[in-house]
């Protein structure tokens, strides 16, 4: 905040900022980053949700760091503990429950922020050392999702954590000896929550936290992409600001600041009002503690998984003399990694999608619904046409990126404007 | 504040309405389900029905995760009172409200251990512990003499048969009757002390409900307060860019 | 503007933008005070989450405590303890009861002025509710280290004996009493208790 109307003030901030300036670039940085970071001006809706995603990790930290306190990662106390927290805690209940809806906000969050990376080709060059760091952050996030879902000890936890560790088994030759390394026991058990413990609370937030920042400073030094997919640093003033550029601050914190506040109210709504939201960021069958004898009657992964779990369960023929167990793990293991390689799919001489053509419009858009219908139908049980209805989807998602150095070439494109547009 | 309760109400309904071709079905038979809606707000209702638990209940499913002292607080009961009426165990009132019944023991009788039912309201709903309650009816072929229409031949003996009366399956109109006068209490009067006994399970499946809400209107209306103020801060500088 | 549309050369001076920012200062404010107040409000939660729990509440429930065997001179054994702290429960006879009321002027607070070390009934020579039964927590005023119990004539609180803390070499007399030229501050705190019979009583 800056102020004009008092020298004074200025004058004794002026010298502490001097003196701390000299031993800490912390001018230098906020203007770098902040207050002389040039940001397109033409952001769009899909734009606040990088911001957002990390307002999210902040929110998982910090009231993940709280539940530590009280959470027991014992197979007798894990799930008494929650319920500790849930009743016997000043605002326990609370702290989970904004833990339990920001994992879900996470995945909604950073799934929109993929999907505008999609939408505005924010993949393309320079940006593809970008989107690979980003999409290390969705791979450890989906860890770091999947070893806190066992953490409750419910008895969904309990079999998806089951069902997910069984994968590992399907490794041609090895499979079976490093499933038990991975839970280092004969079947899920107190050990394994252990280390899923371990590597919730402290290994993966770690990684998390570096892969944010260093994904921040990859983006701040090749600036922002923008809806038209152009790059404003090409048309410059005689400053050297780029003309279609604004401060990032006051400008774009205002903008996130409101994004924020109104994300609030949408992400408060599910916690006071809808904390389970019909089962699908609480499932039923975890208010049960988890038992080795008895499997919830319909188990299927949370909902942010169940694209990739329905992908999962498509295949269902060996191939190759390999049987339909491993290709599952590796149709699910391909669909996740994938979207990596599209900085070098995407063949056109446009980056946003308002200058591709049809072909690639189309691409997108069934490509978003194919993966919508995956995502309905992991959480259904699997019936013979849901089966084929997953084939089908499957197909279409890898179609997606396959056919992508095709249909980006061959299509006509409209000419990319010279300035952005508004 | 009621209006926008209500309204958030609808607007969740209208989310899980469209949400609902996705669930589960969670009905493992068919038998018609009666509706169910609870009432935390009303005491009376609550007290009665951790009554009937202590009474009914208690002796064989624990509330493990729960304590005495806080029930007593969110019932409206003074906890001298609830040490001396519901607290059979010689425990003292902040106790969690465990079972005494020995879980081994309990195998070989039932078959199965009664399960903890602190979050059973949640594990599966209200609606079906309510339906369940009332659905025991005469079967002599079952080792206990009792069988349900909900959950198809459970463990569990029908321990509210003296309350509710002897309960048959009439094959013909494929609906349970009563034999009249063969309980202590009408249909009615059952109806309702089942209606308090799901009560009381509903609220103890997660007592902070009533608080959860409660607090959720004022952090949402703070939230409106300060989005109108972030508003037309971003709105106000946004007039500088062209 | 068509070109060099951009903020950094918005011009200074006119009236239009003057009221801009003094509107925009108001705003600043005004959303300052709000944004500050929610933060005061989502940092509450998290503060008092760190408050003693319900168990923590249950677990530091009143103690019963049976006196029926304590002989005087005695202290009770074994210690018993009162949401977790040791509380000393001692005996005290016909002779150190009179000592309490005439030697004094050792002690740093013989009149029990510091009256959050004791409820109200406590305020007297023996710091107890019947003079014959001390009941102290066992936890030293300088730095919660819990003090021994010494029987022996010539332990210089009151020639009746008294507690001695091992850490740092603070004494008390049998009324709990600090006494002069020691690091505790104070008396050692007298929790509240009622007898329920002559021979138990109810701490807490």
């Amino acid at each position: 905040m800056q102020q004009t109307n008092s020298d004074t003030k200025q004058n004794g901030w002026a010298g502490a900022m001097g003196w701390l300036d000299a031993r800490f670039p912390a001018t230098e940085t906020f203007e770098y980053h902040m207050s002389k970071y040039y940001a397109p001006k033409n952001f769009n809706f899909f734009y606040y949700f990088g911001w957002l995603a990390t307002f999210v990790l902040v929110n998982q930290l910090v009231t993940g760091i709280w539940l530590t306190m009280n959470y027991v990662p014992s197979g007798d106390a894990a799930f008494a503990s929650v319920e500790y927290i849930m009743r016997d805690v000043e605002f326990g209940w609370l702290i989970r429950y904004l833990h339990s809806t920001g994992a879900s906000a996470f995945f909604i969050v950073v799934f929109l922020h993929m999907y505008r990376a999609l939408r505005y080709g924010s993949y393309r060059g320079p940006r593809e050392l970008l989107w690979l760091i980003g999409m290390a952050i969705f791979i450890a996030l989906m860890a770091e999702g999947f070893f806190g879902y066992l953490l409750p000890w419910g008895n969904m936890s309990y079999w998806g954590a089951q069902v997910i560790v069984s994968l590992v088994g399907a490794i041609p030759y090895v499979g079976p000896d490093l499933m038990e390394w991975v839970r280092g026991d004969f079947l899920m058990s107190e050990v394994a929550l252990n280390r899923f413990f371990a590597l919730h609370v402290g290994a993966l937030p770690i990684v998390l936290l570096g892969l944010v920042f260093v994904h921040f400073v990859a983006l701040h030094h090749v600036g922002s992409n923008n809806p038209d997919g152009i790059e404003i640093k090409k048309n410059k003033d005689e400053n050297g600001v780029p003309v279609d550029g604004i401060p990032f601050h006051p400008y774009y914190t205002v903008h996130d600041i409101h994004a924020t506040v109104v994300f609030l109210f949408l992400f408060c709504a599910v916690v006071f009002f809808a904390p389970e939201m019909g089962g699908y960021f609480i499932e039923k069958p975890n208010f049960e503690v988890a038992n080795p004898l008895k499997t919830p009657e319909h188990i299927a992964p949370v909902w942010y998984y169940t694209p990739y779990y329905a992908m999962l369960r498509a295949a269902t023929f060996p191939l190759f003399g390999l049987d339909a167990k491993f290709w599952g793990m590796v149709v699910m293991a391909a669909a996740v990694i994938i979207p990596a390689i599209l900085p070098w799919l995407d063949r056109s001489p446009v980056k946003s999608m308002r200058y591709k053509g049809n072909l690639s419009r189309w691409a997108l858009r069934i490509f978003v619904v194919s993966f919508l219908i995956l995502g309905v139908l992991g959480v259904l049980p699997p019936t013979k046409e849901y089966t084929i209805l997953a084939q089908f989807c499957t197909m279409l998602y890898f179609a997606y990126f396959v056919l992508m150095p095709w249909y980006t070439r061959v299509e006509k494109t409209l000419p990319e404007p010279e300035r952005v547009t508004e | 504040m009621k209006k926008l309760r209500k309204f958030l109400r609808a607007a969740a309904t209208l989310v899980l309405l469209v949400l609902a071709p996705l669930s589960w079905s969670a009905a493992t038979n068919d038998w018609p389900m009666q509706e169910f809606e609870p009432d935390l707000t009303n005491l009376p209702s609550l007290q009665n029905g951790l009554q009937l638990y202590a009474n009914y209940c208690l002796g064989c499913h624990g509330l493990q995760y729960q304590r005495y002292g806080r029930t007593a607080d969110d019932l409206g009961i003074p906890r001298e009172l609830a040490l001396e009426k519901v607290v059979f165990t010689g425990q003292k009132i902040g106790e969690l409200m465990t079972t005494s019944m020995d879980p081994v023991q309990a195998m070989a009788w039932f078959g199965a251990a009664p399960p903890d039912l602190t979050l059973e309201a949640r594990l599966r709903s209200p609606e079906w512990i309510y339906n369940y309650l009332k659905t025991f009816y005469v079967d002599d072929e079952r080792p206990l003499g009792a069988n349900n229409k909900v959950y198809p031949n459970v463990g569990m003996p029908n321990v509210l048969m003296h309350l509710q009366g002897v309960q048959r399956f009439d094959t013909e109109s494929e609906q349970l009757v009563v034999e009249p006068g063969s309980g202590t209490l009408s249909v009615q009067e059952f109806d309702q002390a089942i209606y308090d006994l799901t009560n009381f399970l509903y609220y103890v499946g997660e007592p902070s409900r009533l608080e959860r809400q409660r607090l959720g209107i004022y952090v949402l209306l703070f939230l409106v307060i300060l989005g109108s103020f972030t508003y037309l801060l971003n709105r106000e500088y946004w007039k500088d860019v062209h | 503007m068509s070109t060099g549309d951009t903020v950094h050369d918005a011009p200074a001076g006119d009236s239009a933008n003057n009221d801009g920012s003094s509107r925009r200062y108001f705003l600043i404010q005004a959303t300052s005070v709000v944004a500050a107040a929610g933060a005061v409000g989502a940092a509450w939660p998290f503060i008092s989450y760190w408050s003693p729990s319900e168990k923590a509440k249950a677990l530091g429930a009143p103690v019963k405590i049976d006196i029926s065997k304590l002989g005087p001179g005695e202290m009770l054994s074994p210690i018993v303890a009162w949401r977790g702290k040791p509380v000393f429960v001692v005996h005290r006879d016909a002779d150190t009861l009179a000592s309490l009321e005439t030697d004094i002027d050792m002690l740093a607070d013989p009149n029990s002025e510091i009256t959050e070390q004791q409820p109200d009934f406590a305020v007297n020579a023996w710091r107890s509710e019947r003079p014959e039964y001390g009941i102290f927590l066992g936890i030293c005023t300088h730095l919660g280290c819990s003090p021994k119990y010494i029987v022996t004539e010539n332990f210089e609180a009151s020639g009746q004996g008294g507690f001695f803390c091992p850490c740092h070499g603070s004494k008390f007399d049998m009324a709990g009493r600090v006494v002069k030229g020691v690091p505790a501050p104070s008396n050692l705190e007298v929790p509240p208790y009622r007898f329920e019979s002559d021979t138990v009583v109810v701490i807490g």
